[in-house]
């Protein structure tokens, strides 16, 4: 019964803004704050209550293989928590820097679409109804990447618009075709029909949703629009598209398809540990060239979720596990860098790691948490970054592919370099720039604090007896091929 | 208002009669999504042309005074709402999210498919509204080769 | 299976377009003629020979196994819906970065490397 609030709240506090607000943003803000606080609470009270078991709710009455479903399972459940936690902070984030960038209640309900895109995909059991929310996602984002109404960010947003388009377009081919094979858009169903069919099909579905899916994801090939949309877009906006969005619409699209619908086929398993390593490496060079500190952070982020695809790919249980601990890390880590990269581009006025310097006394708390996300993201311990990444390369060993291994290893390695160099050069440099005070806001240093906390918080994650109630019923609906289907359709 | 602004006296003319009938016939058809092929999207796509029509006509300084642009706003995000709110009644009502809660009466009336005409009308002020909106705004760009600074 | 063809065939029209063309607009134009191109595809699927449209209409008998499937054409009323807002988006910035740029050629719009 929970389930459409999910997609409810978020709209309807969209619209709302829309009609009540007038030149200030003060009821856009508190509607906001309130309606995404609530969404922290469903989300968490539905993964606690939730045991294993898949919500189903019909829209409309209109039972599962006709009408189109919602369906909430442990790793959905999952992923709308860090959604609606990383939204949260991105929100308090945003007060302030909004305010200083161009204030308006537009950006607060434009915000409130991209929740409600990404609670749409994460919640949905259609095909079509993932594709539209998909798209209702993307628009938000491309107006939001334009916000500050720079030359640079038109240029981004449009680059990010037409890229958006041929990879809807590739995705609606290969909805079309599923249609055509299966009769039906269920995505249990369309698992069910599969299987019964020749599995040629699958592979050809299959090819036209990774190149539709990979290009929402930035997965190597496909990453060329990335840099630009996420270093161009504010702040907290690069925070939320770096940190949730290409998950939401990349990686978790790309699980629930490929280990839930298509069954794990071993060819695709195969395309994305070999994709997941080429974006490590490759992601992490091109990282390790840039001066502008969100340009290197986007890098980063094609990079760590090259990670998450080999584990994926690695289709073992530890392999899979890795990779959903990575998942949330990356969301946390990498959102706060985003904060850091805001707050020092209100104080300094650049994104450039050479025009920096001071930074310990003039923004300590910035500073300060900056050190421990860079920490985490290179993976020290006993920051999660290490575990994840450690869970992923001993599942590479185990699987019998150590040349992946050492090549994680060889990524994780570039890693720390490109963070000691934005340590070194931004951060603890020798020159001395002067910073007006008091720039960064409480909600500010509070976003950055809170998600701080959680980088060494969620290394508890991992331990026994944590791990059998929180990360293994999400690895549980990952490796069960037929659990999806038998759990939609209640038998 | 500028006599000169807008196109000739002709199509001025012929604008100020057929305008109304188109407005007429994107309300046919929204009324009727559920009867014959039409609805919601295509009679407020119906609806948006007839005031673009006026806009192309008559210049868009006029239409600034003939038409409430704040007004449209409103509509188009409180239609929005009441999708939802109609949303919201079929959950308490009917069930379900957006299940139907109001008598489906019979076939081919025009008063005939419970809720789904309630949406339709909806849908059909969001998307006439919101429509005209998107190219008001667009048109508002003054699109001429300058100079770079 | 001609037809199918002709489909993708259309929608590599696109994707060249997308890809060669250097006019802003021409590339929304490009975009468009894909979307197109899908949409058609999608209907066609439904399609099958010597069937009617799936209305009911008063006084007129028809059994539903004569009619196509109406649910592609549902699926390409969103798509188009979608699409819409998809150009009404890539005008808006066209626009804006011509404000900007003053050009709608694209090799003189690189602020941002790589």
């Amino acid at each position: 019964m929970i389930l459409p609030f999910f997609i409810i709240i978020p709209l309807l506090t969209a619209f709302i803004i829309t009609l009540i607000a007038g030149e200030r943003d003060n009821w856009a803000v508190i509607l906001s704050i309130i309606a995404v606080i609530s969404l922290v609470a469903l989300s968490v009270f539905c993964f606690v209550t939730l045991n294993g078991r898949t919500i189903v709710y019909e829209m409309s009455n209109w039972k599962a293989p006709i009408g189109i479903i919602l369906a909430v399972d442990a790793l959905s459940a999952f992923m709308l928590m860090i959604v609606a936690v990383i939204a949260l902070t991105s929100l308090m984030f945003s007060v302030h820097y909004i305010r200083h960038l161009a204030p308006s209640w537009k950006y607060y309900a434009l915000f409130m679409l991209l929740v409600t895109g990404m609670n749409g995909v994460i919640a949905t059991g259609d095909l079509f109804n993932m594709f539209v929310f998909v798209e209702i996602t993307l628009f938000a984002a491309y107006s939001l990447v334009a916000y500050g109404c720079k030359a640079e960010e038109f240029e981004a947003s449009f680059k990010y618009a037409i890229m958006g388009s041929i990879s809807s377009t590739l995705v609606l081919v290969g909805i079309g075709i599923t249609y055509a094979a299966t009769s039906t858009l269920t995505l249990a169903k369309i698992a069910e029909v599969l299987q019964q069919k020749d599995p040629m099909v699958t592979l050809w579905i299959g090819g036209i949703f990774l190149a539709g899916f990979g290009l929402k994801a930035a997965i190597m090939p496909f990453h060329a629009w990335l840099p630009d949309a996420h270093s161009s877009a504010p702040a907290p906006i690069s925070a939320m598209l770096s940190g949730v969005l290409i998950k939401a619409l990349g990686v978790y699209v790309l699980i629930r398809l490929f280990f839930n619908v298509f069954g794990g086929i071993t060819i695709f398993n195969e395309v994305f540990v070999i994709l997941g390593t080429i974006s490590i490496l490759v992601g992490g060079f091109l990282a390790m060239g840039q001066w502008d500190f969100k340009r290197l952070l986007a890098y980063s982020s094609i990079s760590q979720i090259g990670y998450i695809i080999l584990g994926l790919g690695l289709g073992t249980w530890l392999g899979v596990l890795g990779a959903v601990f990575h998942l949330v890390n990356h969301a946390i880590f990498k959102s706060l860098l985003f904060y850091n990269a805001g707050s020092l581009e209100t104080a300094f006025g650049t994104r450039d790691l050479r025009k920096m310097g001071n930074v310990a006394k003039a923004l300590p708390i910035t500073s300060f948490t900056s050190m421990i996300a860079s920490l985490s993201i290179s993976g020290v311990p006993p920051f999660n970054g290490f575990f994840s990444k450690l869970i992923i390369i001993i599942a590479a060993i185990q699987a019998g592919r150590p040349v992946y291994a050492f090549l994680a290893a060889v990524g994780s390695l570039i890693t720390l370099a490109y963070y000691m160099k934005v340590q070194r050069f931004g951060f603890h440099s020798r020159n001395i720039v002067p910073v007006e005070k008091d720039v960064i806001s409480f909600g500010m240093n509070s976003a950055m604090i809170i998600l701080a906390v959680l980088c060494l918080a969620t290394s508890v994650l991992i331990i026994p007896g944590i791990r059998e109630v929180t990360l293994d019923p999400i690895v549980a609906v990952i490796m069960n091929k037929t659990g999806y289907i038998s759990q939609i359709f209640g038998r | 208002m500028n006599q000169q602004a807008g196109m000739t006296l002709i199509v001025k003319t012929v604008t100020r009669i057929s305008v109304w009938l188109i407005l007429l016939y994107g309300i046919y058809i929204i009324l009727h999504g559920h009867l014959s092929p039409g609805g919601g999207f295509a009679g407020g796509v119906i609806i948006a042309l007839a005031f673009l029509n006026v806009m192309l006509a008559f210049g868009r300084d006029f239409i600034k005074n003939w038409l409430n642009i704040e007004m449209l706003h409103d509509i188009d995000s409180s239609s929005a709402t009441m999708f939802l709110a109609v949303g919201i009644l079929g959950m308490a009502f009917g069930g379900s999210f957006l299940a139907n809660f109001i008598p489906h009466g019979t076939l081919f009336n025009l008063v005939s498919s419970g809720t789904i005409q309630v949406l339709n009308i909806v849908i059909g002020l969001k998307v006439g509204m919101g429509l005209f909106i998107v190219v008001w705004a667009l048109a508002l760009f003054h699109l001429d080769r300058k100079e770079l600074k | 299976m001609t037809v199918y063809l002709l489909c993708f065939t259309l929608l590599l029209v696109g994707i060249y377009g997308i890809i060669t063309k250097r006019d802003l607009v021409r590339i929304i134009i490009s975009s468009g003629i894909m979307g197109y191109a899908v949409n058609l595809l999608i209907v066609l699927f439904g399609y099958k020979n010597g069937s009617i449209y799936a209305i009911f209409i008063k006084d007129t008998p028809v059994s539903p196994q004569m009619m196509v499937d109406p649910l592609p054409q549902a699926l390409v009323l969103t798509s188009i819906v979608i699409e819409l807002g998809t150009t009404a988006m890539l005008v808006a910035l066209a626009v804006r970065l011509f404000e900007k740029y003053q050009t709608f050629d694209i090799t003189k719009i690189r602020r941002l490397s790589g």
